[in-house]
Formats: structure tokens, C-alpha cells, sequence
């Protein structure tokens, strides 16, 4: 439906066609079928979240959370991708005062801080693995292996997403269409935050105190 | 199809040439019979020159009717494959009784029960019911398109890859032998070492995309896309049942993805998750695909259900009895969907309060079903009834519908379900309901919009004809399963032992026989009216005297579907407009905005067959190289903002002048 809504009587008699065009303004579906999207993508955590609780205690005489996890790097991990949200949110500002060049800035730092927290995240998958702690080893490590993994393949999507973003606002500027993509890379980018925290609550924290 | 470990070919993966099933005489005559058929159809088009058009006019498009149009095509032509799978078990099952071992060789028949449940469900109804609400609900929300046209394009052909991937394992290689859901740990690396599971996974997965993407798409455009006027309570039932289905869409098939996802990193990586070590738990694995596999049921029935009402209230000639009743039982039906699914495995032992807890939320469900029988049944009473073949389909549905709920109520008792767990006669059940249900309603839709989409009618003889043979068929083939499974037969049996039973499998094979009758005269009867399309145009656009506003444009819609932007007062737009004497407007056209053409849907698509197969057979440097071109194609996509372009109003006038003269002419 459009933003300004037509009248449906002409006086008493009711109309049951519109005269003019009524505008739809181009993408007025987008945020919501992005969300509809990302309530999809949710599921898909919800369901390796189940995976991961029913298999919690699963170690198959291999070692458990107490052993492997190392609660600083995590937090140092987890600062990174909750700057990274900070700084996106800074661009969405820039971006609705027009400046493009901020807006690039921005985005550029949370890009890097996303970085960061892979290069951080794929540094502790690799001393897991280096010390035999490998997604084979046990249901617990294959579900910590594919919740955790999953939210970081879903922050690399989000880079290559964000570098396409930063070529097309370089080439097109801050036209509408470029205002919605970054709009929904936003939302994709403050939703993987938000799964992060599950994952750090529930995975690493719950794990570590139990 | 042999059991030797397979060994990895940096090339050729684990292809070889004996991947090829030159053993099996079966499949050598398929395979002749699909090359004849084929090189006929490819050499027609090419000699017709068709090409170019199929290429722009339909695979390309991005038009909602004409994807429509094309998942309908899909869903009839794997129809056809599997229900040649459903003859091949009927005909094994009814002569392979004590000495005799029957024609299909254990390992073959496995696989045949497997593709003939993955394709009746995913690649026959899910098209189907997909297609169906592509080409009417944006036309009865008085829509141009929907929300999001280049993904209904691409979402298209993701299905279409998924059911070509799952028909290349028809000839090279194998399919799962491991049922249609492939519980582990049958399914696991270690119990099925062979492609056929892989098939099973990567054209499932494939195949998911697309339906979830139409999924959102749908969902955005009812919501976003209504015409002026028509709130929600005002939306055609069928529009309503259409939303509830993408919200169950939506919020289960991520689950179905992820538990794919799970089971492939068992059979890829090694992980543990579903294996019988190391702390594996194979039961999570049947939980979690249930999880979508309820829903999934209700995905397919309901906007079956919507057709009925469509089509009950058309033919009787009144409004639809209780709508507010019918809308409030959709989404019940929606949510109960999600809180059922364990009755799928009672016996697994959950215990006697959990088994109580899904076998009463199960009962529940019958409640609202029950309440949309008796609306239609009220919207029957005292109508004016025509026993055209969509209203026969109707009726047909709520006899058979009804007998096929209540042997699932039947199996919602879980005491009684530790006895028919398995059996035949849970067989019987769930194709009552989805064949009597599902299959029925796809059948009236097809009868009852056919001349929307064609601009023709169907020939009714042949429609008749069809319809007694496939509803006696029915009867004959799965009636008897109820028998054998209250004697505790089981499913998925390839030779019986006992030779009391066999009439009875006879029996079935009979009603078998009958249904194949009822689709020859299906197919005929699509060839006949066509051939004869002349003779039963529909000028009107409203051959029915429907109710709802697809009827108020003309057969087939032009690509704007309408001139003007319809305004809604009513439920039954159509119905309120002829009553208030509507006059359809013949001056004052503008130009009208619409959605560009594009190719990158069927690219896409196109790689990820080949990645797909890649993934299948371990060509790992093919499987990255199609990875790194979907990734490339899809970003390169993003980068033309050129998708939109307006119909001048010069063409609108012409179109809608020589609709004018058509129907001056018909009088």
C-alpha cells in the first residue's frame, strides 16, 4: 500500500478503481522481507542451538568446556564484534546526514573489526584443533565446531557483503537503493551480534560455570 | 550400485564409469525411452524455433503468471516420474509372494520407494501448491506482481535444479535406499557409503532455497501488496490459507536446511551428531526433521483448502459460509502444525506424558478441520449447485478427506499407534489425506483457473472421465492398505512370505491401474481442449461467474494483470463490483510501472546443478569453482540497477481496446 492512502468513495458511491496510479515507492517490501528473512536464518540457529544443548554433555570421554575454553580471548573476541555493531551504527548516522565519504570511513572499521573477530575466532579453532580437540572428536565439539562456525561464516558473508556495498556507494553514492541495501546489511550485521551473544551466554559462559 | 569403497579422482571425484547403470535393464530402457523423448521435444523446439521465446518470454521472465505457469509444468512432469516409482512397487508388491522374488531386485526397490516419496512431496506437490498461489494471489489481491519478481525467478529454478539434480541420479550413480526422510543411522557414511544420499541432500538443499525464498517473497507481497480497500479480513480465503502456508514455509524449511546441513557434515567431515559413537544421537536427528516435516503437511493441505473454498462457494453460487470461521481455523491449523510433530514417533519411548501431550494436540487439530467441512458443507446447503469438474473434485475431497482424518485420529491414540507404527496403514492414512486432500485440490485449481491462465476451458468429458477413474482408483489402491495394515503388515517390503495376503496387493495394484487411467485421460484432456481451444474461449474472463478479483481481467491477463488498480470493499471483490453493476473502465490509461526480464536466476540455478552434482560425486575443484560462480554471479547481480521499466499507455490502450472489441463482438 502506498504512503498516502487514496480515497476508495467518490462522495457516497463507492469507487472500485483508482483514476491515478497509486506510487509505490521502489523497495517498500525490502525491510520486511529482509526480516522475514533474517527470522529464517534465526531458526537455523535455533536449530544448532538445540544441537548444541541436547549435546552439551555429549564428550564422548574427550575433553569438555572447563578444559578448552579460554574465557579472555572470548571476551577480547566479543568486544571486537560489538565495536564493529558501534561502528555501523555510526555509518547508518552518516549516512542519513549524506556524507559519503564518513559512511565509506565507517564502514571500512567495522569491515576490519569484523576481521578482527574472525582472525581471532579462526586463531581458537585452530589451538582447539591443534590440541585434538576437533570437530570429530565428540557431539560436543561438532556441535561447538558447527554453532560457532556457522556464526562465522555468516560474519564473512556479512564482509563480502559489506566490500560489495563499499564499491557501489563509491560508484553510485548515497542513492536510495545503495541507503536500503546498507539498511539491510545493518540489520543482517546488529543480528549477528545479537546471535553472538547467545553463542558467547550460552555456549561459552554456561559452559565454562557449569 | 555396488558396495566397493569408493575412491576419490582428482578429475572425476568419485565418478567412474561404472558409476553408470549398465547392469540394470530397467533403467537401460528408461534411459533409451527419456533420450527418445527428450531429443523429440529439444528437436520440436528447435524446428519451430521456439527458442529464442521460451528464452524470453518464460524462463527469463519474471512474471508471476508465467512462473506460476511454470512450476505447475514441473510439478506435472516429476508427477509423471513418480508415479511411474508408484506403478514399479505396486507391480512388484502384488506378484512377489513366496517363491517368486518379483522383478525388482531389493537394493533397486529401496531406492524407488525413496524417490517416489522425496518426488511425490518435493518435487510434485510443493511445485504445485508453490505455483498455484504464484499465479493467483497476487491477482486476487489485485496485484501487478509480487513483492520481490527477480527472486520468484530465481526461487523457481532452484526447485527446478533440485529436481533435475535428484532425476541425474535416475542414471548416473544412485539414489538414497534409506526412505524419504533418511533417518540415521541408515543414512550415516558408514551404513550408506554410496552417492544416493548425497543425491538426496544437495537436491533437497537445493531445491529449500528456492521454496523458502518464495516463502518470504509471498508473505511480503500479501502483506505489502493488497490493493486499496482490502484489509486483511477482507482477503479471499485462498489468499488467507496462502499466507499461512509461507509463514509455516518460512518458519520451518530453515530447519529441514539445517538438519541437511548436519547429516552432510556426518557424511563429509566426520562429525558425531547423528552417529551411534562418541556421543551421536541419531534421535535428534528424526526430532528435528519432523520439526519440519509436520508443518510441512499442513503446508500442502492448507492452500488446498483455500481452492475448496474458492470452488464450493463458486459452484453453489453464494458466499462462502462462516469466513471469519475459516480464516481463524487456518491459522489455528498453522500453529497447532508446530506442536504435533513427536506423534510421528511415539514409539521412540519419550514416555507416557509426552506421547499424551502430542497424541491430544494432534486430536486438536481435527477441531478446526472439522470446522472448515461444515462451512463448506453450510456454503453447499441450499446453493445452486453446478457439478462442474472443480466442484467434483470438491466433493470428492470432503468424502475421502474425511475418512483419511479420522484413521489419523485413529493414529494419534499412542497406544494404538505402538500397533500401526509403520504399518500399511499408516500408508493408507497419509495418502488419503494428501492425495484425497492435496492432490484433489491441485486438480479443482487446475480445472478452475486453467481458462484464467490459457484464456480456454478445459474439456469437461475428459475432465469426468479423469475424475471417476482417479477417485475409484484411489479407493482400489489404498482402502486395501488399511486392511494390511490393521493386519500388521509393514511398509517398504519387497517379498512377502505369506500368500494370504497377496489378494489384497492385487487389489491395490488394480486401483493402481485405474489411477494411471484417470492421468491418460488427464493428459488427454489438456491435449484435447488445447487442440479444441478455438471452440471454448473464454472472452469473458469470468467463466465460472467467480467471486474473487482474478475473475474481473481478462483470460490470460495481460502482464499489468489490471488496468487500474482495483479498489476493494468486500470479501468477494469480484462478486460486489457485478453486483453494484460495475462498468469496466475503456479510457483514461497511463503508463504502468513494471519489473524487468533477467537471466541471472536461471544462472545461478544452472551452477548450482553443477555444483550440486560436484558436491555429489566429490569433484572438489568443480564444487569450489561453482561455489566461487554463484557467489560471483549473484554479486555481479547487484550491480544493475537498471530493473524496471513502464508499459507505455499507448500498449495498455491497445490491449485493452481489442479486449473491448472481443467482448462487443461475443455480445
Amino acid at each position: 500500500m502506498s504512503t498516502t492512502t487514496p480515497s476508495l468513495y467518490d462522495g457516497d458511491r463507492p469507487l472500485f478503481h483508482l483514476a491515478e496510479e497509486p506510487h509505490h515507492p521502489d523497495g517498500h517490501s525490502t525491510m520486511l522481507g529482509f526480516w522475514l528473512y533474517l527470522m529464517s536464518d534465526c531458526l537455523i540457529f535455533a536449530a544448532l542451538f538445540a544441537m548444541y544443548a541436547t549435546t552439551a554433555q555429549s564428550f564422548g570421554g574427550g575433553p569438555g568446556p572447563k578444559e578448552l575454553f579460554e574465557l579472555p580471548l572470548v571476551a577480547l573476541n566479543t568486544a571486537m564484534l560489538l565495536f564493529s555493531s558501534i561502528t555501523y551504527g555510526f555509518a547508518m548516522l552518516v549516512m542519513e546526514k549524506g556524507n559519503k565519504g564518513a559512511t565509506l570511513l565507517w564502514l571500512a572499521i567495522t569491515g576490519l573489526f569484523g576481521a578482527a573477530f574472525l582472525s581471532i575466532e579462526l586463531y581458537e579453532f585452530s589451538h582447539l584443533i591443534h590440541e585434538g580437540a576437533t570437530p570429530q572428536s565428540s557431539a560436543f565439539l561438532s556441535s561447538f565446531f558447527t554453532l560457532v562456525g556457522t556464526h562465522g561464516l555468516h560474519v564473512t558473508v556479512g564482509i563480502v557483503w559489506l566490500i560489495t556495498l563499499m564499491v557501489q556507494v563509491g560508484r553510485k553514492g548515497l542513492i536510495p537503493a545503495n541507503k536500503r541495501r546498507l539498511m539491510c546489511l545493518s540489520m543482517f550485521w546488529h543480528f549477528l551480534d545479537v546471535v553472538w551473544i547467545g553463542v558467547f551466554t550460552f555456549v561459552y559462559l554456561m559452559g565454562v560455570a557449569r | 550400485m555396488s558396495h566397493a569403497p569408493l575412491t576419490t579422482n582428482p578429475i572425476f571425484g568419485r565418478l567412474t564409469f561404472e558409476s553408470l547403470p549398465f547392469h540394470e535393464p530397467i533403467l537401460i530402457v528408461t534411459f533409451i525411452g527419456v533420450v527418445l523423448g527428450a531429443t523429440a521435444v529439444l528437436g520440436a523446439i528447435t524446428y519451430f524455433k521456439w527458442w529464442g521465446m521460451l528464452w524470453r518470454d518464460w524462463f527469463t521472465s519474471i512474471d508471476h503468471k508465467k512462473i506460476g505457469i511454470m512450476y505447475m509444468v514441473l510439478g506435472l512432469i516429476m508427477f509423471l516420474r513418480g508415479f511411474a516409482d508408484a506403478l514399479m512397487m505396486r507391480a512388484q508388491q502384488a506378484i512377489a509372494f513366496g517363491d517368486n522374488a518379483g522383478y525388482l531386485p531389493p537394493e533397486h526397490y529401496n531406492q524407488i520407494f525413496t524417490a517416489h516419496g522425496v518426488i511425490m512431496i518435493f518435487f510434485v506437490a510443493m511445485p504445485m501448491v508453490t505455483g498455484l498461489m504464484n499465479y493467483v494471489v497476487p491477482l486476487q489481491i489485485g496485484a501487478r506482481d509480487v513483492s520481490f519478481p527477480f527472486l520468484n525467478n530465481f526461487s523457481f529454478w532452484m526447485t527446478a535444479s533440485g529436481a533435475v539434480l535428484t532425476m541425474i541420479s535416475l542414471f548416473i550413480g544412485e539414489y538414497a535406499r534409506t526412505g524419504w526422510l533418511a533417518f540415521p543411522p541408515l543414512s550415516d557414511i558408514t551404513a550408506s557409503p554410496g552417492v544416493g544420499v548425497d543425491y538426496y541432500i544437495w537436491g533437497l538443499q537445493i531445491a529449500g532455497i528456492g521454496t523458502l525464498l518464495s516463502g518470504v517473497n509471498l508473505i511480503a507481497t500479501i502483506l505489502k501488496m493488497r490493493a486499496p480497500g482490502m484489509r486483511l479480513m477482507k482477503m479471499p480465503v485462498f489468499t488467507w490459507t496462502a499466507l499461512a502456508t509461507n509463514v509455516l514455509i518460512v518458519a520451518s524449511f530453515p530447519v529441514l536446511t539445517a538438519v541437511l546441513a548436519l547429516l552432510s557434515l556426518d557424511r563429509y567431515v566426520g562429525t558425531q551428531f547423528f552417529t551411534n559413537t562418541l556421543g551421536g544421537n541419531p534421535m535428534m536427528y528424526v526430532n528435528m526433521i519432523w520439526i519440519w516435516g509436520h508443518p510441512e503437511v499442513y503446508i500442502l493441505i492448507l492452500p488446498a483448502f483455500g481452492v475448496y473454498s474458492e470452488v464450493v462457494s463458486t459452484f453453489s453460487g453464494k458466499r462462502l459460509f462462516g469466513y471469519t470461521s475459516m480464516v481463524y481455523a487456518t491459522i489455528v491449523i498453522a500453529i497447532l502444525a508446530y506442536l504435533v510433530w513427536l506423534h510421528h514417533f511415539f514409539t521412540m519411548g519419550s514416555g507416557a506424558s509426552v506421547n499424551s501431550f502430542f497424541g491430544i494436540t494432534t486430536m486438536i487439530i481435527s477441531i478446526p478441520t472439522g470446522a472448515k467441512m461444515f462451512n463448506w458443507l453450510f456454503t453447499m446447503y441450499r446453493g445452486r449447485i453446478r457439478f462442474e469438474p472443480p466442484m467434483m473434485w470438491a466433493l470428492a475431497f470432503m468424502l475421502t478427506f474425511v475418512i483419511g482424518g479420522m484413521s489419523g485420529v485413529m493414529l494419534a491414540v499412542p497406544p494404538a499407534d505402538f500397533v500401526l507404527h509403520n504399518s500399511l496403514f499408516l500408508i493408507a492414512h497419509f495418502h488419503n489425506v494428501i492425495i484425497g486432500g492435496v492432490l484433489f485440490g491441485m486438480f479443482a485449481a487446475i480445472n478452475y483457473w486453467w481458462p484464467k491462465a490459457m484464456g480456454f476451458t478445459l474439456n469437461k468429458t475428459w475432465g469426468m472421465r479423469s475424475f471417476w477413474l482417479w477417485v475409484s482408483g484411489f479407493y482400489f489402491a489404498f482402502m486395501p492398505l488399511y486392511v494390511l495394515g490393521l493386519m500388521g503388515v509393514t511398509r517398504r517390503m519387497q517379498h512377502f512370505n505369506d500368500p494370504s495376503l497377496q489378494i489384497w496387493f492385487v487389489i491395490a495394484a488394480f486401483g493402481a491401474v485405474l489411477i494411471a487411467g484417470g492421468i491418460a485421460c488427464m493428459l488427454i484432456q489438456f491435449a484435447v481442449s488445447i487442440r479444441d481451444r478455438k471452440d471454448n474461449m473464454d472472452i469473458t474472463g469470468d467463466p465460472w461467474n467467480g467471486r474473487t478479483l482474478e475473475w474481473s481481467t481478462s483470460s490470460p491477463p495481460p502482464d499489468y494483470n489490471f488496468a487500474f488498480t482495483p479498489v476493494v470493499h468486500d470479501s468477494e471483490a469480484w462478486w460486489d463490483m457485478k453486483r453494484s453493476g460495475y462498468e469496466r473502465p475503456r479510457e483514461g490509461f497511463q503508463d504502468i510501472h513494471m519489473p524487468k526480464n533477467t537471466a541471472a536466476g536461471i544462472i545461478l540455478a544452472g551452477i548450482s546443478v553443477a555444483f550440486g552434482f560436484a558436491m555429489v560425486w566429490h569433484i572438489w575443484w568443480l564444487a569450489a569453482l561453482g561455489f566461487v560462480g554463484m557467489i560471483v554471479v549473484a554479486i555481479g547481480h547487484t550491480f544493475n540497477y537498471d530493473r524496471d521499466y513502464h508499459i507505455p499507455a499507448r500498449e495498455v490502450v491497445e490491449t485493452e481496446d481489442a479486449r473491448t472489441s472481443a467482448l462487443a463482438a461475443q455480445g
